[in-house]
């Protein structure tokens, strides 16, 4: 039976590294009394996998990874097992069974990501830069060096920030969801609004939706080192505090997006 | 969740794994402050690592955390890039658990495993902000981090050329105290009260031995195994802090429990060629020797149930499953065979019942058995059973087991439990000859290895590890040859023993040396040490040797550092006068001089001539046999007498026999438990039952 499983990584879980994490939830399983399908061979392991790797550094409210199990245990069971052991920062939310096969793998699946930034309070950039960082969002092409292990290539990763938009308690400040066309720059072609007239309180957090998984992943430190390059601002690491939100398999077709949460796409076990 | 950080975020992010430095691992212990009396920091001087892989430290942390008024934390070495920082933005050295800085701790236990470390005791003292010397405590209160490698040692409000007994003792004889007076250039000084100032500095460990080169850091040391007198000292530390007594009097009365020494109340003396002439107490109230704990009964001991469980791989990421203590086999230069004496064993029951415990309560995927010889444990066979039963064959459980002797049936579990192809097999003859492994009295014979490899090659073993150590009492060239030979003979053996069409390739024999250390309350304390030039020499004769046989290629060689040989050997049989290198070794910036990459000869070098220092005196010195030991008010169970009589028999190459053979009355049996009472109620047993057979006929 394989279940999926998803978790939060909050705290002082954020230091700790993903191969770390594969540690632990194999530590965890065995202290939960739940018994994982071992991979035949020679050197035998638990059978499981995760859907996408969290950079150090980040929380995260939806991690996920997929295990096959020797027997079949209950949602609830399963969750509270592993939370019966957890330290303070990691907490399982939720476990469904999934379809066995390599297409319904959570690593295969994955393909979008999103995540809420917050700037931390030390040295803060200008209160304009929302501002900028929209327009500069509507650009057909943003080109970053994009570092492999061996060698650094150009990419537009424009094409795979889906959605950003900014949230400070009230409504979204703007909303990037429509397509590109029909949308309007707030500074390019009404400059009195919104900020300027409105004057809502400086805007917290950034919501960037953005492609991830195995071929076109981009992290959200990318896409703020290649605003502030492009816009002549500091980059430091550690700016931003960054969470990432929810994972999603894309089951749109024909060139159409329908993204779902990964935990979706499994049924809840009695 | 809230979230409680010593160190800012971004250092952190920026240090090399940041996991060492959050104490939030499965099992780590959480308290409330408001609710405890006693906080205490356990620290193990090293880095994070190294130090969650020591047994002891689980041990007593849950021991500790048992108490209610008690909460234990625990402390490793800042790893050198996170050194640099702390004191460069003066972060002040912090508890795991609680974040909180340890300076405000009540206890400071440091756990001191080998001598390498000791440059990192101070520099826990140092980023803590704790004054380097007890002596200091006693009027000094805990300050900024980073400051005693700063200062230089002229600026010290206690200079450190004083020995802790002379500035004691203006404080403790009324008298004396009246008079200081007279010495204009001392500023008169407030006593502080316990709490106040700093944490009581305790050390443990195989280590506090001969704790007489760091005594002048510590205020206390613990000397034998922690389960038996800390509960008292806690106690007692509660009382005298409620009472408001001084730091001084609360030490005063310490020094009174069994098994805890406290270096400021005894003075040692020398004489003109430097040995040492005398080592008093100050106070007749207090103990002339220290007598060492010992558990009597591991089966009803407090024991570990719920270990820490890292995050990060640390050096022993399983289940350690401690057997036994001790060993019977006495080997002559080995400390560990005479302190942790008389061996005592688990029982099945008991190993079976810790066994599932903590697998369960971690979640590892691996258990050690651990002990100095595990062979000699008496259902060795019984415990390995159950654990393939119950733990590896359905859980996945790899069973490791090192430290054993290799012959038939050890082979046969091993062959059990692991990848024979992958693994390696190893023997530690120690000595090359039969003449050197008697002189050491290693009880192994070139016929036991010989016989063990062979059945090794059958069983489809191919790799062999050879521990062998130079430099040792007696060797001579021709010892350091033969085993470069013992080596050969074990190649030749597998290209007779396995024929050609089993092979998988040639077989790699792998010889390592380590350079011998004299260590006290061993049999070889009294023995010379050598340069570190001759210990290369050494090293050259058994490669060349190895170069010049005729299966060279199947034989790697590798040797020990010979620098860092001369430098143990100088901290493991110093006296107290050894202190200053030390701490001018640290203000040079000496720091993990375990680590090969991290260590550096020259500064223990200038340390040395800064202190005048004369090294050969502590290393290249054959003691006499008469001469007074700076460890030898301790009792560690072993007699002078029995020890004197073993380096004898060593000169002859004598062998003596393990303990279940033939009780050797090395003074141990007064702990009146382990093998010594076993031995003796087997003897006196089977007495009585000759005696009623006979009278039956």
């Amino acid at each position: 039976m394989r279940v999926r499983v998803k978790y939060s990584k909050q705290g002082l879980m954020k230091f700790i590294v993903h191969l770390d994490m594969m540690r632990y939830f194999q530590k965890a399983c065995r202290r939960a009394g739940i018994d994982v399908v071992y991979t035949e061979g020679l050197s035998p392991h638990m059978s499981m996998s995760f859907a996408l790797p969290l950079g150090v550094g980040m929380t995260s409210d939806s991690e996920y990874v997929d295990v096959d199990l020797k027997s079949a245990l209950s949602s609830d069971v399963i969750v509270n097992a592993l939370n019966e052991s957890a330290p303070e920062g990691i907490h399982f939310t939720d476990a469904r069974q999934i379809p066995v096969g390599k297409a319904h793998k959570g690593m295969t699946l994955v393909s979008r990501a999103d995540y809420t930034l917050r700037m931390t309070k030390e040295d803060p950039w200008d209160p304009s830069w929302p501002e900028e960082f929209i327009c500069w969002l509507d650009q057909p092409e943003i080109l970053v060096l994009k570092k492999g292990k061996k060698t650094e290539k150009e990419m537009n990763i424009r094409p795979l920030i889906y959605e950003a938009k900014f949230v400070s308690g009230g409504p979204p400040v703007t909303d990037l969801a429509r397509p590109l066309s029909t949308r309007q720059s707030p500074l390019k072609n009404n400059p009195e609004q919104p900020f300027s007239t409105q004057q809502p309180p400086p805007p917290e957090d950034l919501i960037l939706s953005l492609s991830a998984g195995l071929d076109r992943n981009i992290r959200p430190e990318l896409v703020m080192q290649a605003f502030a390059r492009q816009t002549k601002r500091e980059y430091q690491p550690f700016r931003f505090l960054i969470n990432r939100d929810e994972v999603y398999a894309d089951l749109g077709k024909e060139g159409r997006h329908r993204f779902v949460p990964l935990i979706d796409l499994g049924e809840r076990i009695p | 969740m809230e979230m409680k950080l010593a160190l800012p975020e971004e250092v952190l992010l920026s240090v090399e794994k940041p996991e060492r430095y959050l104490g939030n691992e499965v099992n780590a212990v959480h308290k409330d402050p408001a609710d405890v009396r006693i906080r205490f920091a356990m620290c193990f001087p090293d880095v994070y690592e190294i130090g969650m892989s020591h047994l002891g430290i689980q041990i007593l942390y849950e021991m500790f955390n048992r108490r209610p008024d008690t909460w234990c934390e625990r402390v490793y070495s800042p790893w050198v890039d996170l050194d640099r920082v702390m004191r460069q933005k003066r972060i002040p050295l912090f508890a795991l658990e609680s974040q909180e800085r340890i300076r405000d701790f009540d206890f400071l236990g440091i756990t001191l495993q080998y001598e390498l470390c000791y440059a990192n005791v101070l520099q826990i003292l140092d980023l803590a902000g704790i004054p380097l010397h007890a002596s200091q405590r006693l009027y000094t209160r805990s300050s900024e981090p980073g400051q005693g490698r700063e200062r230089m040692p002229a600026e010290d409000p206690v200079c450190p050329e004083k020995s802790a007994g002379e500035v004691l003792d203006s404080g403790i004889t009324p008298s004396l105290k009246k008079r200081s007076g007279e010495r204009p250039d001392q500023v008169p000084q407030e006593e502080l009260a316990l709490g106040d100032g700093a944490p009581i500095v305790i050390g443990g460990g195989p280590c506090a031995y001969n704790p007489e080169p760091i005594a002048e850091f510590f205020d206390l040391f613990y000397i034998g195994e922690g389960e038996t007198v800390y509960d008292e000292l806690l106690d007692l530390y509660k009382e005298c802090k409620e009472k408001g007594v001084s730091r001084k009097e609360f030490l005063l009365q310490a020094a009174s429990i069994d098994g805890i020494y406290c270096p400021l109340f005894y003075r040692p003396s020398y004489h003109e060629d430097g040995t040492l002439k005398s080592f008093e107490p100050l106070l007749h109230t207090i103990p002339k020797r220290i007598r060492k704990q010992v558990v009597k009964d591991l089966d009803h001991s407090p024991y570990l149930t719920k270990p820490l469980v890292p995050f990060m791989q640390v050096t022993q990421d399983r289940v350690v499953l401690e057997v036994q203590r001790g060993c019977i086999r006495g080997c002559r230069f080995c400390q560990a065979g005479m302190i942790y004496r008389p061996t005592r064993t688990k029982s099945l029951e008991t190993l079976k019942k810790n066994a599932d415990q903590l697998l369960a309560a971690t979640g590892h995927e691996e258990i050690s058995l651990s002990s100095l010889s595990t062979s000699d444990y008496p259902d060795l066979e019984g415990l390995v059973t159950y654990l393939l039963e119950k733990h590896g064959k359905t859980e996945n459980i790899n069973i490791s087991l090192p430290s054993l002797r290799i012959d038939a049936f050890s082979l046969d579990v091993m062959s059990k439990v692991q990848d024979v192809k992958k693994s390696s097999l190893t023997f530690a003859p120690e000595g090359g000859s039969q003449r050197m492994r008697d002189v050491i009295n290693k009880g192994l014979t070139q016929e036991d290895i010989l016989r063990g490899a062979s059945q090794a090659f059958q069983g489809g073993w191919n790799k062999v590890k050879l521990y062998f150590m130079l430099g040792q009492p007696t060797e001579t060239e021709e010892d350091r040859r033969a085993i470069a030979h013992l080596a050969e003979k074990i190649a030749e053996l597998y290209y007779d023993t396995v024929p050609k069409e089993n092979r998988s390739g040639r077989c790699m024999i792998t010889i390592s040396t380590s350079f011998f250390v004299p260590k006290p309350f061993t049999p070889f304390q009294w023995a010379a040490m050598f340069t570190p030039e001759d210990y290369l020499t050494f090293a050259h004769t058994v490669n060349n040797e190895v170069k010049a046989s005729l299966n060279h290629k199947s034989i790697r060689y590798n040797w020990h550092e010979a620098y860092g040989t001369v430098l143990e050997g100088l901290l493991a049989r110093g006296d107290r006068r050894v202190s200053r290198v030390i701490e001018a070794a640290y203000r040079k910036g000496a720091l993990f001089d375990a680590w090969t990459e991290h260590w550096d000869w020259n500064r223990w070098v200038e340390a040395m001539e800064e202190t005048g220092t004369d090294l050969s005196f502590y290393t290249r010195r054959q003691r006499e046999e008469d001469e007074l030991f700076p460890w030898d008010f301790i009792d560690a169970g072993p007699s002078k007498r029995f020890l004197l009589e073993e380096w004898h028999k060593a000169m002859r190459a004598e062998v003596t026999l393990n303990c279940h053979k033939k009780c050797s009355a090395c003074g141990a049996a007064k702990f009146g438990c382990g093998v010594c009472f076993d031995y003796h109620a087997e003897r006196s047993g089977a007495k009585t039952s000759e005696a009623g057979g006979s009278g039956m006929i």
